[in-house]
């Protein structure tokens, strides 16, 4: 007898780490924090016109409840330090917007702008960069989006150690066994 | 009171020495005086009754260069009750290389404005203020090499672990080294 799908029974199949990837990229709390005029147009991406609060983005007034950092301006080596401080009191696993061009690449500074960084990312690692000068509120979204894309992909519970050894053992043509792991024949 | 109204009580109070030129007919016309006489000649422009210079709307540093071997700084003052205003410099003798910076007399004590103006000179020109109560650098890091309005300013190769010149950017950092 064929059963009609109605989706009356309540049971939804999927991973867990589908389940948890879905969860965390939902709910991308960035620290509210702006250096510049890119700012601006991130409070302006947060306000009603935008409305982040539709995909759970939020604002959070600590370090150590956000999951985002969104640099969104000129980052100057006085700023810098300051900067890797923030970043260093998140908790993992953390990620990096690098909102327009200054913080991409030093921006109109490039050549003259003795006192700034030339990109973020020469002091903590970036996962998206989105270009403009400023951005538009839609390209701060879209970096986001662009994130959460990058969320879904991740393998958070997957056994990384585990992996890389098997991965290593692949490389090397061994058949994986905890023999071959014996760090003095691999030196011999 | 116009230009010549109060280099005549300049003048009149100090002598012709402390003036060391006067250019009367440019667009803005102003006095270079004697850089020891400054903090003097400040205090006079700020309690004479008929100057009244209540207000030091702005310090300005400038290196002419290495050939030229000068170096300058301007102040703009105006009184805010009588509507007049008055262009003073100073010239100074630019320091070479090992040798200490150039020195001119504060007028924070007079001015609360010249607190940071002379602050911002001294971090970008290099030009030290003797009397100045807390001549710290004002915009630039406080270990920050060199002062950048400097004609022969050359930038720091690294600031902490990172490399400062947009071309350096694949190069590693003194981290990795």
């Amino acid at each position: 007898m064929e059963r009609i799908k109605t989706g009356d029974g309540g049971i939804i199949l999927t991973s867990s780490e589908d389940l948890m990837n879905w969860a965390r990229l939902s709910s991308l709390w960035p620290m509210g924090f702006g250096i510049a005029c890119c700012a601006i147009e991130m409070m302006a991406t947060y306000a009603s016109h935008y409305d982040l609060e539709r995909f759970g983005i939020f604002p959070r007034p600590s370090p150590r409840q956000s999951d985002v950092m969104i640099v969104a301006g000129t980052v100057t080596f006085k700023m810098a330090d300051r900067l890797r401080r923030l970043y260093e009191q998140m908790p993992e696993p953390r990620y990096v917007i690098s909102m327009g061009s200054c913080s991409n690449c030093g921006g109109p500074y490039w050549e003259h702008g003795y006192h700034v960084v030339k990109g973020v990312d020469r002091i903590v690692p970036v996962d998206v960069y989105v270009p403009g000068c400023p951005p538009r509120p839609e390209a701060l979204i879209g970096g986001f989006m662009k994130l959460q894309d990058k969320i879904r992909k991740e393998h958070p519970l997957a056994p990384k150690m585990l992996l890389e050894m098997e991965a290593e053992a692949q490389a090397n043509e061994v058949p994986f066994s905890s023999e071959t792991h014996n760090t003095d024949k691999v030196v011999a | 009171m116009n230009f010549s109204e109060i280099k005549e009580a300049l003048t009149a109070k100090f002598g012709e020495v402390i003036i060391v030129n006067s250019v009367d007919n440019a667009p803005q016309p102003y006095l270079i005086v004697s850089t020891e006489r400054l903090a003097d000649i400040g205090s006079f422009l700020h309690r004479d009754e008929r100057l009244f210079f209540d207000h030091l709307a702005c310090v300005t540093g400038i290196d002419n260069g290495a050939e030229t071997g000068t170096m300058e700084v301007v102040y703009n003052f105006y009184s805010i009750p009588y509507g007049h205003g008055l262009m003073l410099k100073v010239l100074l003798v630019r320091n070479k290389e090992d040798e200490p910076l150039p020195a001119v007399p504060t007028l924070s004590h007079i001015w609360r404005t010249a607190d940071w103006h002379e602050r911002e000179v001294f971090d970008l020109v290099g030009i030290h203020f003797e009397g100045h109560a807390d001549l710290r650098r004002i915009l630039l890091p406080a270990d920050w090499e060199g002062h950048p309005l400097r004609r022969d300013y050359t930038v720091q190769e690294v600031y902490h672990g990172i490399r400062v010149r947009y071309e350096d950017r694949d190069v590693p950092t003194s981290d990795d080294v």
